[in-house]
């Protein structure tokens, strides 16, 4: 039934249907609802579970890497400067191959201090060997996360659930939130193999020297490039069931004979959706939505974008002196894979910064008159600078 | 003929105990910190799952793919084994399942790294016993000083020279800070004192809600004395009153163990290379140690330490009459 719900109230109600037996949490600022509306699920007897109110990012990181190795279903949402705090947890939760469900209400990370959207948060956790699928609405939060859950205890791997801070955690949508029933039908409950348990006594965690820890990480990669058939298969099975798919790794929209295609994450999709539609109505134009970052779908997107002339990427983080992040790993896989696609990347949204409708204007006129750099921020303000930063 | 020898390991082999790290780990020769596990396991019996903390006890029990536990371990980070262990106990109590949830660190993991995480648990009153190994440095990493480690001591980071006398600070008073949480029960042990340590355990492990025991351990490589004198050393550090051995309920003080004859504090600092500059014919030296000695009074006159005649659990007594021995009269 869709009901017209603010973004992480969804978040929270489908949390609450995944039946998680520990939550735990922090509100740093920037903070979203969906703990406290899950603390209100469980103060209302609406859901059984442990909420574990911590006292920083830090602990709730690690206060659900035990409980999911004691063998509960645990679930934590952050942002931002949360996500940094705790990322040294998140590696260490990636490493000993702990089944868990974070939301990431992506945020801008400081300084200068903003509470505000764009994606450097989740990117710059982007090695910690967490599964990151990217939502474009609430619907796809409410979908992902679901889907989160089965596809992390099916293969081991955390997942982080990437929703735009605000422009979807604080936005009101009409959305399908489903039944108990068809959750349970699609969510089996958490069985962890590897659970502490005195009756199977074992040790976690251990000191790992030289001759192992290549083979570790070399699993680990291997168990990510794994994940990327059991994401697709988890989409599928969801739409078998709910009547609705996410988009699996990525998504294309538009005729399969355009020559240029834009590829972003994120909410921002539905943006320029919305321009393709709207104002431009090229039909030589594709959207691309990137909804895996992590496996990372290269080999996938080398065959399936190997028609266009040229691509943009799109994204909401770069790396200070590098570039893009998601602009470089697609023209690396280009590169690698003999797929001729000029790639041009720029940055827009950063720290809340409004993304207009006539932003798919601006990148098409890139294109169209050569004049895309390597990468750029493309709604920086130069004018605000002074000379010597411009 | 008959056997008036007492055949010990006879006695032993009869009276079997958990052994919840087994043989064969890799710690030092006379590692107070090895012994303390064991003893705590001990007590604790096999029903426990552990969150241990980055430290000695860590990487001496578990180098892959061998393991000294026969308990359920985990470790994850430095700092946030209280915050597993929270975690750990949120997830039993979730499934109705009772094990009881330990913590186990060293004291930098404690007093240090993770000391926010630790009082977050405490706070929350998670059904945790949590452990802390006191062998008043960063051992692990070589030797350097922190917030545990006593004032005038020599660590890599704290060393002594012409301008210092090694630590210029004092040992951070944990257990007060700790009973300041007015946890059910928080309490000081040694190894030295095995029967009074295992006591402890048990009276914490008795308690539904968060407990804390922190327990002197000696290390000969830090603390630079022989191996073979760990239980002596320790056992100096109770009886010149400079390691304070003491129970704490809701706060308030019940319980310490009184001192039959104090020893001075030079007793206790001549074995240790790690007080060493403390013993040259320096004026500054001669300071610290009557600040040292100041330090241990300081301790007996607080928690009223100096018994009054013999007490069979007093310094002398303590670790013996437990054992069904009471040599002390």
């Amino acid at each position: 039934m869709r009901q017209t719900l603010e973004g992480s109230q969804a978040i929270a109600k489908t949390v609450a249907l995944c039946r998680p037996q520990v939550v735990a949490a922090y509100p740093i600022t920037p903070q979203t609802h969906i703990v406290e509306n899950i603390s209100k699920l469980v103060a209302d007897g609406a859901l059984q579970c442990e909420l574990v109110s911590v006292e920083s990012e830090f602990s709730a990181a690690s206060v659900v890497l035990g409980a999911a190795a004691a063998g509960a279903r645990a679930y934590t949402a952050s942002a931002s400067q949360g996500i940094l705090l705790m990322s040294e947890v998140l590696f260490n939760i990636a490493g000993l191959r702990i089944p868990l469900v974070l939301t990431c209400a992506n945020r801008a990370v400081g300084a200068p201090l903003s509470i505000w959207n764009d994606q450097q948060d989740s990117m710059a956790v982007r090695d910690a060997g967490w599964i990151q699928l990217y939502c474009a609405d609430n619907q796809e939060a409410v979908d992902t996360t679901v889907q989160a859950f089965r596809i992390a205890e099916q293969c081991e791997l955390p997942v982080m659930v990437c929703v735009d801070g605000f422009t979807l955690t604080h936005t009101l949508e009409p959305i399908d939130v489903p039944d108990q029933d068809l959750v349970d039908q699609y969510l089996p409950p958490y069985h962890f193999a590897r659970a502490l348990q005195p009756r199977q006594p074992l040790s976690l965690g251990t000191l790992v020297a030289p001759d192992y820890y290549a083979e570790a990480r070399h699993s680990h990669h291997q168990a990510m490039l794994h994940a990327k058939a059991l994401i697709a298969q988890c989409d599928r099975q969801w739409q078998e069931l709910s009547g609705r798919a996410s988009g699996g790794l990525f998504e294309v929209h538009g005729a399969s004979d355009a020559r240029i295609g834009i590829l972003a994450l994120g909410s921002i999709v539905g943006t320029l959706l919305d321009a393709h539609a709207a104002h431009v109505q090229r039909d030589d134009v594709q959207i691309i939505k990137l909804r895996s970052l992590r496996p990372f779908p290269g080999a996938e997107l080398a065959v399936a974008l190997s028609g266009l002339s040229d691509l943009v990427v799109v994204e909401r983080a770069l790396s200070p002196g590098g570039g893009g992040i998601v602009g470089v790993e697609i023209r690396s896989a280009f590169h690698y894979h003999g797929v001729n696609v000029r790639v041009h990347n720029v940055a827009v949204g950063l720290g809340g910064r409004d993304v207009p409708l006539s932003t798919l204007d601006r990148i098409l006129d890139l294109v169209a008159h050569g004049s895309a750099e390597e990468f750029q921020i493309l709604d920086v303000q130069l004018d605000k600078l002074p000379p010597e930063d411009r | 003929m008959t056997e008036s020898i007492i055949n010990f390991y006879e006695l032993r082999r009869k009276q079997p105990r958990f052994q919840g790290i087994d043989a064969g780990h890799r710690a030092c020769l006379g590692c107070g910190e090895a012994l303390a596990a064991r003893l705590v396991l001990e007590s604790t019996g096999p029903d426990v799952i552990v969150a241990n903390a980055t430290g000695c006890l860590e990487v001496f029990t578990t180098p892959w793919p061998e393991s000294a536990w026969r308990v359920p371990w985990l470790h994850s980070l430095f700092e946030n084994a209280a915050a597993v262990a929270a975690g750990i106990e949120a997830a039993l109590k979730a499934q109705g399942r009772q094990s009881k949830v330990l913590a186990f660190g060293g004291d930098g993991a404690t007093f240090d790294i993770g000391f926010q995480a630790l009082s977050g648990m405490l706070e929350r009153g998670h059904n945790v016993l949590y452990v802390c190994f006191d062998n008043e440095a960063y051992m692990n990493t070589g030797i350097q000083r922190s917030s545990s480690t006593p004032h005038a001591a020599a660590t890599t980071t704290s060393p002594a020279g012409k301008q210092r006398m090694g630590k210029r600070h004092l040992k951070k008073d944990i257990v007060s800070i700790i009973a300041a949480h007015h946890i059910p029960y928080a309490a000081t042990a040694s190894v030295a004192f095995p029967s009074d340590l295992r006591k402890k355990v048990r009276r914490a492990m008795a308690i539904d809600g968060a407990t804390f025991l922190q327990i002197h351990c000696p290390c000969p490589l830090g603390w630079g004395h022989e191996s073979e004198e760990s239980i002596a050393v320790a056992r100096l550090a109770v009886q010149t009153g400079l390691f304070p051995m003491i129970e704490l309920e809701r706060g308030e003080l019940t319980g310490a163990m009184p001192i039959r004859e104090q020893k001075p504090v030079v007793d206790y600092l001549k074995p240790q290379a790690r007080f060493r500059h403390l013993f040259a014919d320096d004026a500054r030296a001669r300071e610290e140690l009557e600040h040292l000695q100041a330090l241990a009074d300081h301790n007996i006159e607080i928690y009223k330490l100096l018994g009054s005649g013999v007490d069979a659990l007093d310094s002398e007594g303590a670790d013996t009459v437990r054992r069904g021995g009471n040599r002390w009269g």
